[in-house]
C-alpha cells in the first residue's frame, strides 16, 4: 500500500502555497495529513504535488474576542483538548471534537484538514454548520469568507477551488447561559459516527427556547442544519411532547446514506433517538455546569 | 530528496523518494525495524513513534515531514539489554503475546505517561483505543501501564529508579 | 483472576510457575524478527495483481506497460509458470473428490474471487511494483457471481462447470438412531440459524522472502509459520525439488489464530520468482490484501432440530448445515464444516445425532480454520436451541444444562462420528458440573438473575450461562531434538511453531523439568525445518501437548545418554547415576555437571505419536445491557472458568483466555467480512473491519484451573487457547435474548451489531413475525 509517485514542496507563506497550487494541476494541500494519507495509501488519489502547509505559522493559534473565536486551519485536536479558555469559550466545539479519532491522530490532525476533507460524518464540519461558522478561504485574489452551510457541497466535496486553501474559521461568540448538548453514536470509540446530533439554544425568562440551532452529522451528504426542527422549537417551552414531535421531524428531515455499517432507516431512527437524548441533556445542562468535558494537560 | 532528523538521540540522514512514509523510512532506509507497520492507513497504531514529544502514526507522515524533528522509536525507550520500567511492567503483566502491536503501544504509553503521569484507567483506555492488539484483549496492557505510572512520577520520564 | 509474571525459581519444578516469557526480552525492545524485518542483499520486491471481479473468464492479460516500467524485473502470470499450474493441496483430511476444487497458485482461465492472484510484479522496490500493478490490464468476461449460500445451492452459476454443482463435498455426522429418538420425543423444535463470515486477522501481515541458491539447487524461504513442514512438502512438490532442498525458516510470528501460516498462492509465487530471476524476492502483504485474501472463516448456516423429553433431557439433534467455504477448497477447508456438526453436542450427553454438512462453494475468498473452527458455530447453534427448548419447557436455563452435562463417570464419552473420513474422538476427562458451579459462583449468578430482563437507566439487562468444550492436541506426531551444548546447557528443537503464544517459554519449562535442570539452562528453538527431521506445527491447540510430550520422550533418551557418559567417568553402571538439578550424581556422592560430559556428543531426537484429543472445558457467564435506542450491546460483565488440565504456565494460559474471549466478543458483536450481492468485499480496510479496541470490553474476569489432567498424554495437559472464543456467540446471543425477553427477541443470526439488534427490536415491537 505505497503512495503513488509525487513531488513535495514546503512553501514559506500562504501566498507561495497558492502559487504552487496554481503551478501544478492536481496539486493538493497537506498539513497533518491524517485524512489525506490514507487516501493516498489506497491510491484513491494520486496528486503529482503535495504542498505542505504544516509549518506555516500564520495558520496556527486561536483567538477569542467578543466578535467570535477564530481558529487557524492548523489548530490540532490535541490543542483544543488542552486549551481551557477555548473550551469555555466554545463548549460545543470542545465536546464535539473530543470525539475525533484517536490520540495519535489527534496529535497531528487539524481543524482545517477535517473541514477541507468534508466527511459528512466528521465532527468538525458538524461544529462549523451547527455554529454558523465563517470559513476563511485564501486564493489568488486574497481571502474570501464562506458561510459554513455553503462551504460543504457533498461527501468529500467543498467549494474550495483547486488554487484555494482554507486558512481558518471563525465561530460566533457563545452567549452565556446557552443550553447545549452533543451526542453521537459510533460502533467503537473514535470511529466515524453512524450519526450525531448537536443542539444549542438560549432560554428566555419564561423558559422559551430562542436562537435554536440543530445540527446533524452522518445523516446526509454533508453536515446538516435541521432548519425545520429549529423552527419547530423556536419560541416554545421545551417539554417531553415537543421533544418527541421534534424528534420525528428530525428523522424526517435528514437524508442518510446506506453503507455496510448501517442502512438509512437505522441512521434516520438514530437521529431521532440522539435528538431526544441531546434535548434532555441540554435541558438538564445547568446541573452539570458549563465547562464541558475535562481538559487534559 | 535528502534530509536529516534526530532518531533516538542520533542525527540520521534519509535520501529517497518524497512518497516514502516515515514508517518505511525508519524500517527500510534506516534499518530500525522495531517500528511495525500493521495497516498503512492510520488505524492500527502499530507504527506509532514519538515526534517532538508527541505520539503520532508514522504511516500517516511522510519522512520529509519529520525533517529537523526529534523522533523516538521503541528502540529508543530502553538502554542496552535492560528493559525500561514500562517494558518491564509489560512483561510482568503479560501485556504482549505475539508482540507485533507492542512497539506502537509502548511508544504511545510512554508519550502519554510522560505528559500525564497520573493518567487514570479511563484515560489510558481512551488513549489506547488508537492501538489495535489482537492477542491480549487489552486488560493486561492497561494493568501494565497503570503499574508503570510510578516510573513517570516526579519528572522521572520513565527512567529506572 | 490476576496472574503476574515471576522469575523462575530453581527450588520448584518449572511447570506450574508463572514464568515471565523469554520472548518478551527481545519483543519489548523492538528486536523481534518478523518477516518484513528480514532483508537480503540484492532482494527484489513483489506485488500481486489481484482480481477485482468475483467470477469471470480471463480473455486476455496485457502486462506490456508494466514490464516496460523502469525498475520492473518481471511480471509473472500463469503463462510464465509453465504448462501446468500447480494447485494447492488440502493438507488435513484430503480426498480425491476435492481435486476439481483446488486453487491454482495463480488464476488461469477463470477468476473465482475478488483478491485472487492473476499476476505478480517483481521490481526494485515495493512502490515501483505497485506502480506497475496500475499498468496491468485484465480483460475478463464476467460470469454470474455466486455469493450467498442461496446462490450457491441454486447451482445456476457454477464455480467449476464440470462438477455440475457448487456442493464441494459433505460430511455426515451421526450417533445413535436419531430418527427413532425424534419419533419418540415429547418435544421438538426446529430453527434456522446463521453465523456470519469473520476471521482471525493477525496484526502482522503475511510475507515471504525466498532465496534460490542455483549452484546448490537449494531454496530457503523465510516467513514460515504455523505449519512449516507441511508447507515445505507442498512447495518442494510444486517446484519439483526434494524436501531436503527446501528450508523453511520461522522467525517471530505476529499472531496466527489459525489463519496465518497455511499455504497460500504467494507461498509458491515468491520462491518461484526467486528461482526464475536468481535474485532474492520479498513480498509483504498489505492490509487490504490481507482482508481480501487471508483465510476467511465461519459463514455457516444451519437448520437444526432438537428433541427433548418433558423433563429437559436432550434426546437428539438433527438437521442440515451449510458452510460457505468460498471459491476453493484450500489446505484446512474441511475442519470448520466438519466440526460445526461434530461438536454440536459439546459437553452435553446427546445420544442421537444426525447432521448432513454441505461444503458449498461461492465467489468469496476461500475459508480455513480460525480459533475454535466449527466449535464457535456449533456452540451458537446448540446454545440457542437449548435456550429455546428450556424456555418452551419451562425449565431454568442453568438447570437445563446441568441435567445434560456429561457426568465424569461416563468419560471417556464418545463424540458423534463423521463420514467420510471418520474422526473418532471422545471427551477425555472433566468435572463439568463442578466448573459450571464455580463459574456461577464467581459471577455472582443469583444476584445477577435479579437484573434479568430489567430496564435500568434505559438499558435492558440480560444474563446467560453456557458450557463448552475446546478440543486440542491433534496428532499424528510431533518431534523434538535435544542437544547438550559444550557449556552443559540444553538446546531444545521442536517441530511445533511459535505463533506468539509463548511456546518458547512453555516448552522450555517442560524441557527443564524433564531434564531436571534449572529453567535458565534450556533454550528452545521452534518451527524451522532445519531443526528436526519432521514436524507438524501449531494448530488445533496442539503445540504444548504434542511438542511438550515429544520433549518428555527426548529428555528421557538424553538422560540415559548422560547417565551412560557419566557412568564411564565414574566407572559404575549407568543405573547407578542419578540426574538431579543439572548434575550427574554417582551413588557414592561424586558428581559431574552436564558440561563435563558434553564432549561425548549428547543428542537425541524422538517423536511423540498420539491420536487422542484433549478436551479443555468450562463455563462462560455473560451479563449484557442492550440500549434499545441504538441497538448497542454493552458487555457489563463476562466471567469464565476453564479447566485446561495440567497447567504449564498460568501466566500465558490466562493471557490466552482473555485474548480469546475478546476475539470472540469482536466476532460476535463487531467483526464482519461483508460482501455485497455482486461479490465485492466491502470490509477491506481497518476502517471497515472492526476489531475490538481497548475501550470496548474492559469487564472480563477469567480463571483457568487445573482440575482434571488429561489421561491421554504423559503431561496431563490439555490444549488451550481456543476455549475463550468458542462459547461467546452462543452465550452473548442468549444474554441478549434474556435482556429483551419482554419483547420476545430471539437472535438467530450473528453478528449482533447495533443495527441488527435495533432491527430485531423494531420487528418484535411490530408484533409476531409473519409466516
Amino acid at each position: 500500500m505505497k503512495l503513488s509517485r509525487l513531488e513535495y514542496a514546503r512553501p514559506a507563506s500562504v501566498a507561495e502555497a497558492i502559487e504552487l497550487l496554481q503551478g501544478t494541476e492536481g496539486a493538493k494541500i497537506i498539513a497533518g495529513g491524517q485524512s489525506l494519507m490514507p487516501v493516498l495509501a489506497f491510491r484513491l488519489a494520486a496528486p503529482p504535488l503535495l504542498v505542505d502547509i504544516g509549518r506555516l505559522e500564520d495558520l496556527r493559534g486561536t483567538e477569542i474576542t467578543p466578535v467570535g473565536t477564530r481558529l487557524g486551519a492548523r489548530v490540532r485536536w490535541c490543542e483544543i483538548e488542552r486549551d481551557a479558555a477555548l473550551r469555555r469559550a466554545q463548549p460545543l466545539l470542545a465536546a464535539m471534537t473530543d470525539h475525533v479519532a484517536h490520540y495519535q491522530v489527534r496529535n497531528r490532525g487539524t481543524v482545517g484538514g477535517s473541514l477541507a476533507h468534508a466527511d459528512p460524518a466528521a465532527e468538525m464540519p458538524g461544529v462549523a454548520v451547527a455554529c454558523d461558522a465563517i470559513m476563511h478561504v485564501a486564493g489568488p485574489a486574497g481571502i474570501r469568507d464562506v458561510k459554513s452551510e455553503d462551504f460543504f457541497e457533498g461527501p468529500l466535496q467543498t467549494v474550495l477551488a483547486e488554487d484555494e486553501l482554507l486558512v481558518g474559521l471563525t465561530l460566533p461568540p457563545w452567549p452565556p447561559g446557552r443550553r447545549w448538548a452533543f451526542e453521537e453514536f459510533a460502533l467503537r470509540r473514535g470511529d466515524f459516527a453512524l450519526a450525531g446530533v448537536a443542539v444549542h439554544y438560549g432560554r428566555d425568562a419564561e423558559g422559551r427556547a430562542h436562537g435554536v440551532r440543530v445540527g446533524a452529522i452522518g445523516a446526509g451528504e454533508t453536515p446538516l442544519r435541521l432548519h425545520a426542527v429549529e423552527a419547530e422549537l423556536e419560541g416554545r417551552k421545551i417539554g417531553e411532547a415537543l421533544i418527541s414531535s421534534a424528534a420525528k421531524l428530525a428523522a424526517a428531515s435528514v437524508d442518510p446514506m446506506n453503507d455496510l455499517h448501517a442502512d438509512a432507516e437505522y441512521r434516520r431512527a438514530l437521529v431521532a433517538t440522539l435528538f431526544e437524548r441531546v434535548m434532555l441533556r441540554a435541558e438538564h445542562r445547568q446541573e452539570e455546569g458549563e465547562n464541558g468535558p475535562a481538559v487534559h494537560p | 530528496m535528502a534530509l536529516q532528523f534526530t532518531l533516538n538521540g542520533k542525527t540520521v540522514e534519509f535520501s529517497g523518494e518524497a512518497r516514502t512514509t516515515l514508517a518505511d523510512c525508519l524500517r527500510h532506509h534506516l534499518g530500525q525495524t522495531g517500528t511495525h507497520v500493521g495497516c498503512e492507513h492510520g488505524v492500527c497504531g502499530a507504527c506509532t513513534v514519538i515526534v517532538d514529544g508527541e505520539a503520532v502514526r508514522s504511516c500517516l507522515m511522510l519522512a520529509v515531514q519529520a525533517e529537523g524533528s526529534h523522533v523516538t522509536t521503541v528502540e529508543g525507550l530502553s538502554e542496552g539489554e535492560d528493559l525500561s520500567p514500562l517494558q518491564a511492567a509489560f512483561r510482568k503483566h503479560h501485556a504482549l503475546q505475539c508482540g507485533f502491536c507492542t512497539p506502537g503501544i509502548l511508544t504511545t504509553a510512554h508519550a502519554l505517561l510522560t505528559h500525564e503521569p497520573d493518567a487514570d484507567e479511563e484515560r489510558i483506555r481512551h488513549v489506547l483505543s488508537g492501538n489495535i492488539c489482537r492477542c491480549t484483549g487489552y486488560l493486561p496492557i492497561i494493568e501494565a501501564i497503570l503499574d508503570a505510572r510510578a516510573a513517570y512520577a516526579d519528572g522521572r520520564r520513565g527512567k529506572p529508579a | 483472576m490476576k496472574v503476574l509474571a515471576t522469575a523462575p525459581s530453581n527450588e520448584t519444578p518449572a511447570i506450574g510457575q508463572a514464568i515471565g516469557r523469554v520472548e518478551d526480552l527481545r519483543l519489548l525492545r523492538g528486536k523481534g524478527r518478523y518477516i518484513d524485518d528480514i532483508s537480503l542483499p540484492g532482494q527484489l520486491h513483489a506485488a500481486i495483481f489481484r482480481s477485482s471481479l468475483p467470477h469471470g473468464v480471463i480473455r486476455s492479460l496485457d502486462t506490456e506497460a508494466a514490464r516496460k516500467l523502469p525498475g520492473v524485473h518481471a511480471v509473472i502470470t500463469a503463462a510464465e509458470i509453465g504448462r501446468t499450474v500447480p494447485t494447492i493441496p488440502v493438507r488435513l483430511f484430503p480426498l480425491p473428490e476435492y481435486q476439481p476444487f483446488l486453487q491454482p497458485v495463480i488464476a488461469h482461465h477463470k477468476v473465482r474471487y475478488v483478491g485472487e492472484p492473476i499476476a505478480m510484479v517483481v521490481a526494485e522496490s515495493p512502490a515501483i511494483a505497485e506502480d506497475a500493478l496500475e499498468l496491468i490490464r485484465a480483460d475478463i468476461d464476467t460470469l454470474m457471481p455466486v455469493v450467498s449460500l442461496d446462490d450457491s445451492r441454486r447451482d445456476q452459476s457454477l464455480l467449476v462447470e464440470t462438477s455440475g454443482s457448487n456442493k464441494g463435498h459433505y460430511f455426515d455426522i451421526s450417533k445413535g438412531d436419531v430418527d427413532a429418538a425424534f419419533a419418540a420425543a415429547a418435544y421438538t423444535r426446529r430453527e434456522r440459524m446463521y453465523v456470519h463470515r469473520h476471521t482471525g486477522v493477525t496484526m502482522e501481515l503475511r510475507g515471504s522472502l525466498a532465496e534460490w541458491d542455483a549452484d546448490r539447487g537449494h531454496m530457503t524461504v523465510w516467513g514460515a509459520s504455523k505449519v512449516p513442514f507441511a508447507n515445505r512438502r507442498i512447495l518442494a512438490g510444486m517446484l519439483e525439488l526434494r524436501e531436503e532442498s527446501v528450508d523453511m525458516i520461522e522467525g517471530d510470528a505476529g499472531g496466527s489464530y489459525g489463519v496465518k501460516g497455511e499455504f497460500f498462492p504467494e507461498d509458491f509465487l515468491v520462491p518461484f520468482a526467486a528461482r526464475l530471476l536468481r535474485r532474492p524476492v520479498k513480498w509483504s502483504e498489505d492490509r487490504r490484501e490481507h482482508l481480501l485474501a487471508i483465510s476467511h472463516a465461519r459463514d455457516i448456516e444451519a437448520e437444526l432440530e432438537i428433541a427433548c423429553s418433558n423433563d429437559g433431557r436432550v434426546l437428539g439433534i438433527r438437521g442440515e448445515i451449510w458452510a460457505n467455504i468460498g471459491a476453493y477448497m484450500r489446505t484446512s477447508v474441511v475442519i470448520t464444516p466438519r466440526n460445526s456438526g461434530q461438536f454440536i453436542s459439546g459437553p452435553y450427553k446427546v445420544e442421537n445425532v444426525g447432521i448432513h454438512v454441505a461444503m458449498q462453494l461461492s465467489n468469496k475468498s476461500p475459508c480455513g480454520t480460525y480459533r475454535g473452527p466449527g466449535r464457535y458455530e456449533a456452540d451458537f447453534f446448540r446454545e440457542r436451541l437449548f435456550h429455546l427448548a428450556a424456555k418452551d419447557l419451562g425449565i431454568d436455563m442453568v438447570e437445563f444444562r446441568r441435567r445434560n452435562l456429561v457426568p465424569e463417570s461416563e468419560m471417556p464419552y464418545p463424540m458423534p462420528s463423521t463420514a467420510p473420513q471418520n474422526n473418532p474422538t471422545a471427551l477425555d476427562s472433566g468435572a463439568y458440573e463442578l466448573v459450571l458451579d464455580r463459574c456461577l459462583s464467581d459471577a455472582g449468578w443469583s444476584e445477577k438473575l435479579k437484573l434479568q430482563g430489567k430496564l435500568i437507566d434505559g438499558r435492558y439487562h440480560g444474563v446467560a450461562a453456557t458450557c463448552f468444550i475446546e478440543g486440542g492436541a491433534a496428532g499424528p506426531r510431533e518431534s523434538s531434538r535435544i542437544v547438550i551444548e559444550r557449556d552443559g546447557r540444553a538446546s531444545v528443537y521442536v517441530g511445533s511453531s511459535g505463533v506468539g503464544q509463548g511456546a518458547e517459554t512453555i516448552l522450555g519449562q517442560i524441557a527443564a523439568d524433564a531434564l531436571d535442570v534449572p529453567y535458565d539452562q534450556v533454550q528452545v528453538f521452534l518451527g524451522s525445518t532445519t531443526y528436526v527431521k519432521e514436524g507438524w506445527g501449531s494448530y488445533h491447540s496442539r503445540s504444548t501437548v504434542m511438542g511438550g510430550s515429544a520433549i518428555l520422550l527426548t529428555a528421557e533418551e538424553i538422560k540415559q545418554k548422560l547417565r551412560a557418559a557419566a557412568a564411564m567417568r565414574f566407572n559404575c553402571a549407568p543405573e547407578e547415576v542419578e540426574v538431579s538439578r543439572g548434575r550427574l550424581i554417582a551413588s557414592d556422592g561424586r558428581s559431574l555437571a552436564f558440561a563435563d560430559v558434553s564432549d561425548q556428543g549428547i543428542t537425541a531426537e524422538e517423536t511423540f505419536a498420539n491420536h487422542r484429543h484433549t478436551y479443555a472445558y468450562g463455563t462462560h457467564v455473560a451479563h449484557v445491557a442492550v440500549d434499545p435506542g441504538t441497538g448497542h450491546v454493552a458487555v457489563v460483565d463476562y466471567v469464565t472458568v476453564e479447566d485446561a488440565g495440567r497447567i504449564i504456565n498460568p501466566l500465558t494460559l490466562h493471557g490466552q483466555s482473555i485474548g480469546a474471549i475478546v476475539q470472540g466478543l469482536g466476532g460476535t458483536l463487531l467483526e464482519h467480512l461483508v460482501y455485497d450481492e455482486n461479490g465485492q468485499m466491502l470490509s477491506a480496510s481497518f476502517a471497515d473491519y472492526l476489531m475490538p479496541l481497548a475501550t470496548d470490553y474492559p469487564n472480563i474476569r477469567s480463571t483457568a484451573i487445573g482440575l482434571r489432567p488429561s489421561p491421554f498424554n504423559p503431561l496431563g495437559a490439555k490444549g488451550a487457547g481456543e476455549g475463550g472464543t468458542i462459547p461467546v456467540g452462543g452465550v452473548i446471543a442468549n444474554a441478549v435474548a434474556n435482556a429483551l425477553s419482554s419483547l420476545g427477541v430471539e437472535p438467530l443470526e450473528l453478528p449482533l451489531t447495533p443495527p441488527r439488534v435495533w432491527r430485531m427490536i423494531q420487528a418484535a415491537k411490530r408484533g409476531p413475525r409473519e409466516g
